[in-house]
């Protein structure tokens, strides 16, 4: 009994993986969103106690936004599109027994976790967690007399995260090799899922940007410990003392992070896109309209990702004309984005949807990325972004686009794939029910902070009132905000309900419950080479069902 | 947004409510095209037209176009260009958690600092050298006192770490970082009082630090830069 538990945790099955990976997601979304309800309540009513902390102060609240900043986007939005996805379906969907790496992915797994630990760790030692940001700018994080959390906290913080990169890294080695080399005879390019279009671009992106922020994460450790001075120049001061020895530049570090971040964002929505294309596809029992243009744009958004970095820095003190060099290329994103979004609205156009819940999240996805990614443009533009920049509009924006964008499709995942984790299903009712409150609850959560970003209202404030402004006109506003908080976090309540009882006692799935025709669910069936695309849903002259990709193509008569 | 109290701030404002009012449009029409297709029955499984497809495509990459160029004529125009030489200049500092502004006084020329010297309790916040006598008549304030109508060009720098120097009403930000002497200009209009906020997360104070600008008719800034000068001489005296 005791090794069968052993074997199953130690395991180097990518499918066992894929669901360890989910769990740890999980794990670090529910302290996410218990850090954010806590930030939301503060904001409302701020000289309330909150158990185990008292009253929050200014630097709580701060570790708060760290914290949750890093788990959502890290080990959330990083891991669950993924690494926790592909290692559930990838080697069956290009028809491999498995990952090219086993062992390196099992590595990457625990690594990952150690990592996780390490970061959370931070909130029981002096001082509390890291408070500069997930983007923990210098010479804020490189001083620990910068303020409560810089020293111990933000050491651990950074060696969370160079641990972090060391697993991504890995993964996307093992990600990358299982779809170059692992593929069945016959799986052509033209024949993979739009999933794995998704996959093959973030792992090539993995491969980039991990190595870019683990070098910066190191050279900042250096900064703190061995006295080398990358971010920190000289005559530097704090706390009345002055530190800055050598001539090093903050800015360095905000170029090396965001040519990481701005790619990072992108790891977490591309899969989730592929994801969507599939289900519109078998949801609408349509092909995809235009499969070519759709996994190129998917190759595009990569590609363009990263060489736009520099818009997180149009008032950060670059060169304005660097800003309209990085303005130019970012709104060249906006083509290849609006190209996909117009691909799936045309897929969509005839109607006669079969209205499941992973076929909702998903057209909640597509809602979230529509209104989401449709202020991007806006964001682009340097002269609007001055104003804008690190305002809650620019929260708004990544909340939709990426955050909710991204976990919409990591449920609609789950929904889908549920049968092949337990071979039971989800509970319908639930689903629908989790999936429109949800809705409204994400709505009415980050929708209305693009106002509060038009108002001028600030990033990373503990409260309201300040000695200059209170935003007055914004209190109900906010106060609507943490009322949907709570009602959007409620309702995963009832998502971990129906995970765990549809785990045991859910309806036992058939074969292939959703009448899919991509490899993951042939079900044991043996078959040779693929000879057909993903998505053969509709079949000529009116004949009914569809054409698996498990079996030989129909000779032509 | 907060009433604009800027020369360039009616631009501004204009170019976000076009871009606005535009992607209001699209994400309505998007939405009422899912929901339409949502509750629309099969239809007699005749693809989307494609030219129609490529024809959005098109439209939307002129949109973008539109968008990029129109605001990279603000941008530019505020940016690519320095101030007037008729300019006043006013050097801001922030330091955790507050912001200075020093003025260069009657020589107009400000005094060499040094980070050594920065004692606040002792009324030397910014390290004022005093073997500098271009420094002995700079005037330093914790409120932004500027005559409206006249053009200024702010020396933006930062004693600690990276600070953000935001001012809503005027419709602009520059971060402010150690190390840099970053440069702003912009003319304030409106008499009046705006807030000014820190924008980049600075520390456990970040949420309180903001400052005042306050906006004066030029006889008002005139008056109130003598009292400064003269409080500075009476201290001088004592």
């Amino acid at each position: 009994m005791k090794s069968r538990i052993l074997s199953r945790i130690f395991t180097t099955d990518h499918r066992q993986l894929g669901i360890l990976y989910l769990c740890l997601a999980l794990a670090a979304a529910i302290v996410g969103t218990v850090l954010s309800l806590m930030m939301r309540i503060h904001r409302v009513w701020p000289n309330m106690m909150v158990p185990g902390v008292g009253l929050v102060k200014p630097e709580n609240y701060l570790a708060m936004v760290t914290m949750h900043g890093t788990l959502m986007v890290f080990f959330v939005l990083l891991i669950a599109p993924q690494a926790g996805f592909a290692n559930l379906v990838l080697p069956e969907q290009i028809g491999a027994r498995r990952m090219a790496f086993p062992r390196i992915n099992a590595a990457s797994f625990w690594i990952s976790v150690v990592a996780f630990l390490v970061l959370i760790s931070g909130a029981h030692i002096k001082g509390g967690s890291a408070i500069s940001g997930w983007s923990s700018y210098p010479p804020l994080s490189a001083l620990p007399a910068a303020g409560p959390g810089q020293g111990l906290g933000m050491d651990l913080w950074l060696i969370s995260i160079g641990i972090f990169c060391v697993a991504s890294w890995l993964s996307a080695v093992n990600m990358l090799a299982t779809i170059l080399g692992e593929r069945r005879a016959g799986m052509t390019w033209s024949r993979l899922p739009m999933t794995v279009w998704g996959w093959l671009v973030t792992s090539i992106l993995s491969l980039l940007i991990f190595a870019v922020l683990l070098a910066a994460a190191v050279l900042l450790f250096s900064d703190r410990h061995f006295g080398s001075s990358f971010f920190i120049p000289v005559g530097d001061m704090i706390d009345g003392r002055v530190v800055g020895h050598g001539d090093g530049s903050p800015l360095l570090w905000l170029h090396l992070f965001w040519f990481f971040g701005h790619p990072g964002t992108y790891l977490a929505v591309l899969p989730g896109m592929g994801l969507a294309t599939s289900l519109f596809a078998n949801f609408t029992r349509r092909r995809v309209a235009g499969y070519r243009v759709m996994a190129g744009g998917l190759v595009a958004i990569g590609g363009l990702g990263l060489l736009v970095w520099g818009h997180h820095m149009f008032v950060s003190g670059m060169n304005p004309w660097a800003g309209t060099a990085f303005a130019l290329t970012t709104m060249a994103i906006a083509v290849p984005s609006t190209i996909e979004v117009i691909g799936w609205l045309a897929t969509l156009w005839g109607g006669g949807f079969r209205l499941k819940t992973p076929m909702l999240f998903a057209l909640g996805f597509l809602s979230f990325f529509i209104v989401g990614g449709l202020s991007g443009p806006i964001l682009a533009q340097p002269a609007l972004d001055a104003y804008l920049h690190n305002t809650f509009f620019v929260v708004a924006h990544f909340h939709m686009v990426m955050g909710l964008a991204g976990v919409f499709t990591v449920f609609a995942g789950v929904y889908y794939w549920f049968p092949l984790m337990t071979g039971r299903m989800m509970n319908e009712t639930l689903g629908k029910l989790h999936f429109w409150i949800s809705l409204i609850g994400a709505y009415g959560t980050f929708f209305p902070m693009y106002f509060a970003g038009l108002a001028g209202e600030p990033r990373h404030y503990d409260r309201l009132a300040g000695p200059a402004t209170s935003f007055p006109s914004l209190v109900p506003l906010e106060r609507g905000i943490t009322y949907s908080a709570g009602l959007l976090a409620g309702a995963q309540l009832l998502f971990l309900w129906n995970v765990f009882v549809s785990a045991r006692r859910g309806m036992v799935a058939e074969p292939n419950p959703w009448q899919a025709s991509t490899l993951e669910w042939a079900n044991g069936a043996a078959y040779g080479r693929i000879e057909s695309g993903p998505y053969e849903y509709e079949l000529p002259a009116g004949a009914e069902g569809f054409h698996p990709q498990w079996e030989p193509a129909a000779k032509e008569e | 947004m907060p009433p604009d109290g800027s020369l360039r701030g009616a631009v501004v404002d204009r170019l976000m409510f076009w871009n606005l009012i535009a992607i209001c449009i699209i994400a309505v029409v998007a939405h009422l095209w899912l929901i339409f297709a949502v509750l629309r029955r099969r239809s007699a499984g005749r693809g989307f037209p494609v030219l129609i497809r490529w024809g959005l495509v098109g439209a939307f990459c002129v949109m973008y176009t539109w968008m990029a160029l129109t605001a990279q004529r603000v941008w530019a125009a505020s940016r690519f260009t320095g101030p007037s030489l008729t300019a006043m200049h006013v050097e801001v500092v922030g330091e955790q958690f507050q912001w200075y502004f020093r003025y260069p006084g009657p020589d107009a020329t400000f005094g060499a600092t040094r980070p050594q010297l920065v004692n606040a309790a002792a009324g030397n916040p910014l390290g004022l050298d005093p073997k500098d006598t271009r420094g002995a008549d700079d005037v330093v304030s914790s409120v932004l006192v500027l005559p409206a109508g006249r053009e200024v060009d702010l020396q933006l720098r930062s004693l600690d770490v990276i600070h953000g120097f935001f001012i809503p009403g005027m419709r602009i930000k520059e971060n402010t970082v150690p190390g840099l002497v970053l440069h702003l200009h912009f003319t304030p209009e409106k008499p009046g009082t705006y807030p000014i906020l820190c924008s980049q997360v600075c520390g456990m104070g970040h949420g309180r630090m903001q400052a005042r600008l306050m906006v004066l008719a030029p006889a008002d800034y005139t008056v109130w830069l003598d009292q400064r000068e003269r409080t500075r001489q009476q201290a001088e005296g004592e």
